[in-house]
């Protein structure tokens, strides 16, 4: 019997038809891929699967009956559990509230039993690797962390469907295993799984079938293990797959010109008391540098640190040989360094303003003369990027908050690149963004790095960090313990020069011991 | 009903990260005790200078005064919290207040529950109202009860003859609850401490308290979770407009009349007395029981202006002001902190 069914559903906003006679069904016990572009509908799917959006036309089934719920409360009653792409959490409750929000351990009175609730929620999260503190606030744990939370919680529940739109967006490898265990562990329990994500490599190794949505459509459903890579891609972009085999794995062209000796960033000796433990680094222009290591070997650090968003206990930072005098953010962006954080939630676009505006926003004072601003340029300044980028919006007037995820992850992107920086830190840069428009991405980095800027490149994709970066400087502990350059660069290189600062430090440790 | 699932074993994390996560445990816990129990002590802080500086500040009257005169300010203040953990704010409570002490000396007429169910009755209706134009409308909470508050307002002049006529509150009964004491402390502190307890448990332990807090961190990860958003919603502001309606319905027993004149600005004060209690304003964390520290804070501000006596009275207001700056520029910088470790 068919688990969870929709047919011939459409959901239209103003000015986008975001499903168009949609058919999707999910059987007992199967991981079901669901892929497209971004914008192409999944989320709107998932959103009306579980009653959040009712859908204009066609009908939901579930295990055979036809169902319409009113909110995302009746489809969790009814067995449905959901990890939702944006918001999922709390940030201000405690973890365990989080864990527990409306399914409570109650006394005998009916009052929240919060020790119980704490010692539970502490069980809970162990197994899935997290060690904290349950009583802290959700939004203090990393990204990756909360994210595990969120799987937790929609596992916990006596589910017969699990729904995952981009669990492993904001993971580390490690995190993703433990994902993959709790997904096969749940197909061996007969509970079936709607599975979204953009890393092909994870839809090959966990997923059964596959359902492919373009445009709002169903361009494609059947068993995942028949379709070839290639085809798969060229299925979701609409493509020729000789169009897309010739253009390769990542948009990267491989080596860049160094313009020049002198550095455009030198950062020296950065220290943060837990975090950093002198890094150096230098980057000259027209040079990608990539930062490799393992999770908390502290990347994301380094890049918040010269950014300006992560304090400094010691270290000086240089722009083209000037010295940064005031420590922010702000002193960072005015001496032309560029950040794209890790957490794209808190910061970066409004999402009540326009698309148009929100890479205004960013390009004025540059292009303000006198206080005045050409509309034209921006137009094309705007024009060009969302072209670009492949930004999937209904006119440039179109809210940020109503795009899909993908497409509020590419307008930060343009508004970042659209700052002509002299220095751009990129954290995650593809993170979200579908195949396509990932080589876009790296495309538009090599052409800005052609153009003399000088790129840090922090990315989870080894293939990412390997083909963009002409030298990969690794870290682990916050100390940096190699630098590959030239042929080294390589996923082989990576890993040994990790696997060897690793065992060295474990030997540290075992001498330190023993004296 | 938990769902039995075999993860794999994952590698110990290295001990310098445990290190990590345990100081920034600790470090969390601070700051939030901090921010939930700032109030508290700087309040024990003020309450010690006064004792050391005016003697009459310390005598056991004193202190009666004190907390009969916050009486009604408190049981205000309790629901506004409710209002604002849900990020919203109710500008309504001072007209409802100064409404709910009219109709409640009018209502005494027929006896002393009469007295405090008419006031209930008709805030409470405020409240829905409020509350269900908020939820279902998507309306600014700002807007809602600004319009509350001038419509409640409106309802209390034509009552009152525009304000000209006094009622006086005929129950004998409803008369005695406002100016007796059990054990010392009037009749109206013991209500206000009962509420706050009660207030407590339900902001404290239990799944309303829960959606609360939930809605005000995030109300569209609320609703994706499962809280009844709009049901939440609802509620709190009803509770906000009973809360003020008793407020007025306590403040008419004790002065024996339904006083037209008075309530102007409450509402300001009842959100002060909250922000400086460690609520925040933009919702989501914040305790009832900072709320009374909030709420006493103030009234021993003014207590003490009075006591110096040569001083303005009106600068009780500046000092309840610079406090409250001083709060929210305190509790952003908290906030902060406690995001950037
Ligand atoms: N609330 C909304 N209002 C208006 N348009 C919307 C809204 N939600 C989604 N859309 C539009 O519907 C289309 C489909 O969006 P959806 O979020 O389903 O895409 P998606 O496949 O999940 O993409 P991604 O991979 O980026 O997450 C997009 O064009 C988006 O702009
Ligand atoms: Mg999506």
């Amino acid at each position: 019997m068919t688990l969870l069914e929709v047919a011939g559903v459409s959901k239209t906003f103003p000015g986008v038809r975001a499903l168009d006679d949609v058919s999707f069904a999910l059987q007992p016990g199967e991981v079901h891929a669901l892929v497209g572009e971004n914008g192409a509908g999944k989320s709107t799917l998932i959103k009306v699967l579980t009653g959040v959006y009712q859908p204009d036309d066609g009908a939901v089934r579930y295990r055979g009956e036809p169902v319409s719920f009113g909110t995302p409360l009746d489809a969790q009653r009814a067995g449905i559990s959901t990890i939702y792409q944006e918001v999922n959490l709390v940030p201000l409750m405690s973890v365990a509230r989080n864990l527990f929000l409306g399914r409570e351990p109650r006394n005998a009175l009916g009052l929240v039993d919060e020790r119980r609730m704490n010692r539970e929620a502490a069980d809970v999260l162990t197994r899935y690797g997290v060690r904290t503190d349950v009583r802290r606030q959700l939004g203090t744990l990393a990204l990756g962390a909360q994210q595990m939370v969120a799987l937790a919680r929609a596992v916990m529940v006596d589910a017969k469907v699990v729904i995952m739109d981009e669990p492993t967006s904001s993971l580390e490898p490690r995190e993703v295993e433990t994902l993959f265990g709790v997904i096969r562990d749940l197909h061996a329990q007969g509970i079936g799984i709607v599975y979204v994500s953009h890393r092909l490599d994870e839809l090959y190794q966990i997923c059964d079938r596959v359902t492919i949505l373009r445009d709002g459509r169903v361009v494609h459903t059947g068993p995942l293990e028949e379709l070839e890579r290639i085809r798969l891609v060229s299925l979701m972009l609409g493509r020729d797959m000789a169009e897309v085999r010739r253009e390769g794995v990542t948009g990267f062209t491989g080596e860049h010109e160094v313009q020049g000796a002198q550095p455009v960033l030198r950062a020296a000796g950065l220290r943060n008391r837990h975090k950093l433990h002198g890094v150096d680094l230098a980057v000259r222009p027209g040079e990608v540098v990539g930062l490799g290591g393992l999770l908390g070997a502290g990347r994301s650090e380094t890049l918040k640190a010269i950014g300006g968003a992560l304090p400094l206990d010691e270290g000086t930072v240089e722009v083209a040989g000037a010295p940064l005098r005031r420590r922010t953010s702000v002193g960072a962006v005015k001496a032309g360094i560029a950040l794209l954080p890790e957490d794209r939630k808190a910061e970066g676009i409004v999402p009540s303003l326009s698309v148009r505006e929100n890479i205004a926003l960013a390009v004025l004072p540059r292009l303000s003369r006198l206080g005045l601003v050409s509309e034209k340029k921006i137009d094309t300044i705007v024009e060009r990027f969302m072209t670009r980028l492949r930004i999937k919006a209904s006119s440039p007037h179109q809210r940020v908050g109503d795009l899909s995820g993908g497409n509020q992850q590419k307008v930060l992107l343009a508004r970042l690149l659209a700052t002509a920086p002299k220095v751009l830190l990129l954290d995650e840069p593809t993170r979200g963004i579908d195949v396509g428009a990932k080589a876009e991405v790296q495309a538009l980095v090599d052409e800005l790095a052609a153009e003399g800027l000088g790129v840090v490149l922090v990315s989870s994709d080894a293939e990412e960090l390997i083909e963009g970066a002409d030298r990969v400087v690794v870290l682990r502990d916050g100390v940096v313990v190699g630098t590959l350059d030239g042929a080294d660069v390589s996923t082989e290189g990576l890993l040994r020069t990790i696997a060897a600062a690793s065992s060295a430090a474990a030997s540290a440790a075992t001498q330190e011991e023993a004296s | 009903m938990t769902q039995d699932v075999t993860v794999p074993p994952i590698a110990p994390p290295p001990e310098s990260a445990l290190r990590d996560e345990r100081r920034a445990d600790r470090l969390d816990r601070i700051v939030g005790t901090v921010q939930r129990q700032g109030a508290l002590a700087v309040l024990v802080l003020v309450a010690a200078i006064g004792f050391a500086a005016f003697p009459n500040f310390r005598s056991l009257a004193n202190a009666e005064t004190i907390l009969i005169s916050a009486a009604p300010l408190a049981l205000i203040a309790l629901g506004m919290t409710f209002v604002i953990i849900t990020g919203g704010i109710d500008l309504s409570v001072g007209s409802l207040y100064v409404l709910g002490g009219v109709v409640a000396a009018y209502a005494s007429q027929w006896g002393v529950l009469a007295a405090f169910l008419a006031p209930l009755l008709l805030c409470g209706a405020f409240g829905v109202v409020n509350g269900v134009l908020v939820a279902y409308t998507r309306m600014a909470p700002f807007i809602v009860t600004l319009a509350a508050l001038l419509g409640a307002r409106g309802l209390m002049r034509a009552l009152s003859n525009e304000g000209s006529e006094t009622y006086l509150v005929r129950s004998e009964a409803f008369r005695a609850f406002g100016s007796g004491e059990f054990l010392g402390l009037a009749y109206p502190v013991w209500l206000a401490l009962a509420l706050f307890a009660g207030g407590a448990v339900l902001l404290g332990r239990t799944r309303f308290g829960a959606s609360v807090y939930a809605i005000g961190g995030s109300e569209d990860a609320a609703r994706l979770m499962g809280v009844a958003v709009r049901r939440t919603q609802v509620n709190v502001y009803v509770l906000s407009g009973l809360l003020a309606g008793l407020a007025g319905a306590v403040n008419a027993a004790r002065l024996g009349s339904g006083v037209t004149v008075i309530g102007v600005g409450v509402e300001l004060d009842a959100i002060a007395a909250v922000v400086i209690g460690g609520t925040l304003l933009t919702g989501g964390a914040g305790t009832v029981a900072g709320t009374i520290a909030g709420v006493l804070l103030l009234g021993v501000i003014q207590n003490l202006i009075n006591q110096v006596g040569s001083v303005n009275i009106s600068w009780q207001q500046v000092i309840s002001g610079a406090f409250l700056a001083v709060v929210v520029v305190v509790q952003t910088y908290l906030t902060r902190l406690r995001r950037i470790q």
